[in-house]
């Protein structure tokens, strides 16, 4: 028990979290299409303070960054979102095939785990992208072949503890093949755990794609997230324009704060016993 | 016959739990196996009902001397031999419906008969079948059981505590309907407790360990 928040503390940080998604989701799905995605070149308005007409002020462009952040928050979701289901459903796969073939498919699966997570995971996802400059499926693909491990080994041990269950000699006495313990016994019980990890992984997923845009290997120009807009904004702050990334960072660490408070709350109330190993 | 001869087996390396032990379970009648805690009663069950590969020994079926257990053992082979565990509540899986749990064998063999008459047999309403097991008592999770060991019509029904967390009138209860099982299909039925009491009353042969 020690260490979770409880009661008022975590209805308010449930409530705090959803409220800020709702309006983060909110604002980056209804300002773009408005104002446009904010890429129009203003050359007489470069680098202006926030004011009432820029609540962010302009970049060295002259474009809105508080419609540019915007648009390039929903991109930075999108695809976060898409790298964590693919990433979950990977590991759950994996973790599932290792718990209930056991034996030599246990050891070789659990093997390519550790090789993959021997690697730190933004170096393999620089690797990746590499190969396959500018594309936004490479990005997605270095974000979620890096992280299924985690899911994986979550998923494994869940199996495994559901092996010696009773209620799975029954279903082998009733005559019922390995595939059909795996997919009606195994696959149901890990669903919620696997959601869960999916969850927690876009947060994670969020930071991993903007560190790979910052460096310049992540999305391509024309599709601007918040990586895209903090490394162009670097060497403006020099010249004092501070916005260009305080700005953005700041939604970037809202929208993931947010994500991950809910995720919290969720884990907390779904697996107790599993706090420490949720910890992605 | 389902048969065990030298029996030897056991969980944790070199400690055995049985030691060359001899069973035979007929058809068409019931006999006991009565011993006290600890003593290998459970472990009986699992080899008998090829759950559990025994360390020596060999374990037949009608004449036929198995060799594989668990998924190794023929479908055929494991489905002959019904199983009733002491504790209903492990013995289920949570996210199914009585009416799942009694229908899952039929299922899983790829039979879409109805399992109406299987649960009227073992007292199940409707009602209690929409039912998830946390909704459910003890005997009435038990019944469920009961009729998920019957779904398949097996020769050889292995009761291993069947009855040691119920109350005395669903005890009663599942043990006419086993008894039925026995007078009308043949079934060989292997009842294990701990209370002789029951054993004599119920068994015609009560084998010790």
């Amino acid at each position: 028990m020690r260490g979770r928040a409880t009661g008022a503390r975590v209805r308010a940080r449930l409530w705090g979290s959803l409220g800020t998604l709702v309006l983060v989701v909110l604002a980056a799905l209804i300002v773009p299409p408005l104002f446009g995605s904010g890429s129009t070149v203003h050359y007489e308005a470069i680098r202006l303070p926030p004011g009432w007409a820029h609540p962010f002020g302009t970049d060295s462009s002259g474009r809105d960054l508080f419609v540019r952040s915007l648009a390039g928050l929903r991109i930075s979701l999108l695809v976060a979102a898409i790298s964590a289901v693919v990433s979950t459903v990977l590991g759950s796969a994996v973790g599932v095939a290792a718990g209930a073939l056991g034996g030599w498919s246990d050891r070789l699966l659990m093997r390519a785990v550790d090789a993959v997570n021997a690697v730190p995971h933004l170096l393999l996802g620089i690797v990746i992208v590499s190969l396959y400059r500018g594309s936004v499926v490479a990005v997605m693909l270095s974000i979620a072949l890096t992280h299924w491990a985690t899911v994986a080994r979550i998923v494994r041990s869940e199996v495994l503890s559901l092996r010696e269950r009773p209620y799975i000699d029954a279903a082998i006495s009733g005559g019922a093949s390995r595939l059909r313990v795996l997919y009606r016994h195994f696959l149901p019980a890990v669903v919620p755990q696997a959601a869960l990890s999916a969850v927690l992984l876009i947060p994670h997923a969020v930071w991993h794609e903007t560190a790979l845009s910052f460096l310049g290997l992540g999305l391509p120009p024309h599709m601007a997230s918040i990586g895209n807009i903090l490394g162009d904004g670097r060497s403006a702050v020099l010249l004092g324009a501070w916005w260009l990334i305080l700005f953005p960072s700041l939604l970037l660490v809202a929208t993931t704060l947010a994500v991950s408070g809910i995720a919290a709350t969720w884990r907390d109330r779904v697996v107790p016993r599993r706090r420490s190993e949720l910890s992605l | 016959m389902l048969s065990g001869t030298g029996l030897v087996a056991g969980y944790r390396k070199g400690v055995a739990v049985l030691d060359g032990i001899d069973v035979e379970v007929p058809a068409g009648r019931v006999t006991g196996l009565a011993g006290p805690s600890g003593c290998g009663k459970s472990t009986v069950a699992r080899v008998l009902g090829l759950l559990q590969r025994p360390w020596e020994g060999r374990v037949s079926v009608d004449g036929d001397v198995v060799d594989g257990f668990r998924h190794s053992a023929p479908r055929a082979q494991r489905t002959a031999i019904g199983m009733v565990f002491q504790q209903p509540r492990p013995a289920v899986d949570p996210r199914f419906t009585l009416h799942e749990v009694v229908a899952e064998p039929l299922r899983a063999t790829g039979r879409s008969e109805p399992i109406e008459a299987l649960t009227e047999q073992v007292g199940l309403t409707a009602e209690l079948l929409r039912r998830r097991p946390h909704e459910v008592s003890d005997g009435q999770l038990q019944r469920a059981c009961l009729g998920r060991a019957l779904a398949l019509r097996p020769r050889y029904l292995i009761c291993d505590e069947m009855t040691a967390m119920l109350d005395a009138s669903t005890t009663a209860a599942l043990v006419r309907v086993v008894d039925r099982q026995v007078e009308e299909h043949g079934t060989g039925v292997l009842a294990i407790s701990h209370d002789e009491a029951l054993l004599e009353r119920w068994a015609g042969r009560v084998l010790r360990i």
